[in-house]
């Protein structure tokens, strides 16, 4: 308990700063994971194609080699931020990547004559898919996206190693300051699982709503 | 006997005003020759059903109509106007364009009226008052006008295939297209489909109906074409084609389906 008492002030900063950063990311990872997915089913093939190779090469690398291309590659290209904003541009890149192909996979579930109904109406590529098809996929992709956007609070952790004072960083330094390691890690988990279980929560409850309005 | 085109003169209307030409149409699906040559062209008013043995390129040939299929060679107009390219511009000429599929297709999220105010509210861009107005009055022209606040999902078949109508008339189209509308009906609902579609064609309404209801296309065509292997094989009024067919495949293709 004492190290809660102590390092109150840290420990809530970093617990804020962690639903900082799982808002953001979440924002990042939705809207650009959305917008990708409609760039792999578009008629346009250059859209497609770069879709496709965004999720093949963001999925398939390491977040942390992304982290550190991101943290130390994009000063060298005279794009400078803070540590947070490019925690957000490297885990909400990351993230959606494989939000994309869940989104994708909803998109799937749609049978393609409601699409063929809408493009026949004279609805262009893009309101065919926000009014028709994404509304209808949108009960299917909630389950895979909430478990997308907790592992997205776990590996916003990443941002801890690069000065971001989130939970994960806060850690380190209240171990440096030789506080009780258990009680450190403990305290610390209890706050990420105190934003993963809300979301869980969240995202449970959404699935219900969705699974009752038809 | 061959299976020469027959273009009987006494088809063409004096005043008749073209409104989708189809000239020399051809598409495959890989190797397959879907659509060879087809030449067809369906005047203002007119009610042409397309009859042919499954897999002759009937839904093939509906579908170029509003580019869902692109073809690939030769040239489809409606109303003087090429089929553009994807994008906005085929887009608006799609809106132009109703199409009634055998699958019903309404969107499953909406209720039925905001599947009829969709089109109108989002792609015409009329007020939402103006739209739903039109809607309810369609709705009750098909039948239907007691289940508007319902979702597709708890209509019957008959009822999900009038909306479907209804949904595709809003769009005040120039001419419309129905791909087998009463295939996936249970008997006793086709012919109020049939009936509504009959209205319609007494209406004046441009129609293209693939259809297997040989009463259908006796009573309300004024022009039956008959497709085999991706090839329009014979065109006449319903009463020469039923009457007196005259290429062998439409004979053997009549004599089936009209044995049972
Ligand atoms: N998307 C597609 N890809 C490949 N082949 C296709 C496709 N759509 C249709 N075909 C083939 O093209 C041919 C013509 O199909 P089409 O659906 O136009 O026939 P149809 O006359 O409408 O038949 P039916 O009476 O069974 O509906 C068929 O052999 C079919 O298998
Ligand atoms: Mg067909």
């Amino acid at each position: 308990m004492s190290v809660l008492r102590d390092n109150w002030d840290l420990i809530h900063k970093g617990f804020v700063e962690t639903l900082w950063l799982t808002l953001w990311c979440g924002v990042v990872a939705l809207v650009l994971g959305t917008l990708l997915a409609a760039c792999r089913v578009s008629p346009v093939p250059p859209l497609r194609w770069f879709g496709t190779a965004y999720v093949n090469i963001i999925r398939n690398t390491p977040l942390t080699l992304l982290m550190f291309f991101v943290a130390l590659g994009f000063p060298k290209l005279d794009i400078k931020f803070d540590y947070f904003t490019f925690a957000v541009i490297a885990v909400g890149g990351y993230t959606a990547a494989f939000i994309c192909e869940a989104v994708r996979s909803g998109i799937n579930t749609v049978p393609l004559g409601q699409a063929e109904a809408a493009r026949s109406l004279g609805m262009t590529f893009g309101q065919t898919l926000s009014l028709v098809v994404l509304p209808q996929a949108l009960r299917a992709v909630i389950p895979p996206i909430g478990s997308l956007l907790i592992a997205m609070v776990r590996n916003s952790a990443i941002a801890g190693a690069f000065n971001v004072d989130e939970l994960f960083g806060v850690n380190s330094t209240l171990v440096e300051n030789g506080e009780n390691v258990l009680w450190v890690f403990l305290w610390i988990a209890v706050g990420y699982l105190t934003i993963t279980l809300t979301l869980s929560a969240v995202f449970a409850l959404l699935e219900k709503k969705l699974a009752v309005a038809r | 006997m061959t299976e020469a085109l027959d273009k009987t003169p006494s088809l063409e209307k004096e005043d008749a005003v073209p409104l989708v030409v189809l000239s020399k149409v051809n598409k495959h699906f890989g190797a397959l020759h879907v659509l060879q040559d087809i030449d067809l062209t369906i005047t203002q008013g007119e009610v042409v059903v397309v009859i042919g043995p499954s897999g002759s390129g009937k839904s093939t040939l509906c579908r170029t109509i509003n580019r869902l299929e692109p073809i690939d060679s030769g040239s489809i107009t409606i109303d003087g106007r090429a089929l553009p390219q994807e994008g906005r511009a085929l887009a608006r000429l799609r809106s132009d364009v109703g199409m009634v599929f055998q699958s019903f297709n309404l969107f499953a999220h909406k209720t039925v009226l905001q599947n009829v105010m969709l089109g109108p509210v989002k792609v015409r861009r009329e007020t939402r008052q103006a739209a739903e107005l039109r809607a309810r009055q369609l709705l009750d022209r098909v039948g239907v006008g007691n289940q508007a606040d319902k979702y597709p999902a708890q209509l019957s078949g008959g009822q999900q295939q009038r909306v479907a109508i209804a949904r595709a008339l809003a769009m005040q189209p120039k001419v419309m297209l129905f791909d087998e509308p009463t295939s996936a009906l249970d008997p006793e609902m086709v012919n109020e489909v049939l009936e509504t579609m009959r209205s319609l064609a007494a209406d004046g309404m441009t129609m293209v109906v693939v259809t297997h209801e040989m009463g259908f296309a006796r009573s309300a065509a004024n022009r039956v074409i008959f497709m085999a292997d991706g090839r329009i094989v014979e065109e006449n009024t319903p009463d020469e084609f039923f009457g007196n067919p005259r290429s062998d495949r439409a004979r053997d293709f009549l004599s089936k389906i009209l044995h049972h």
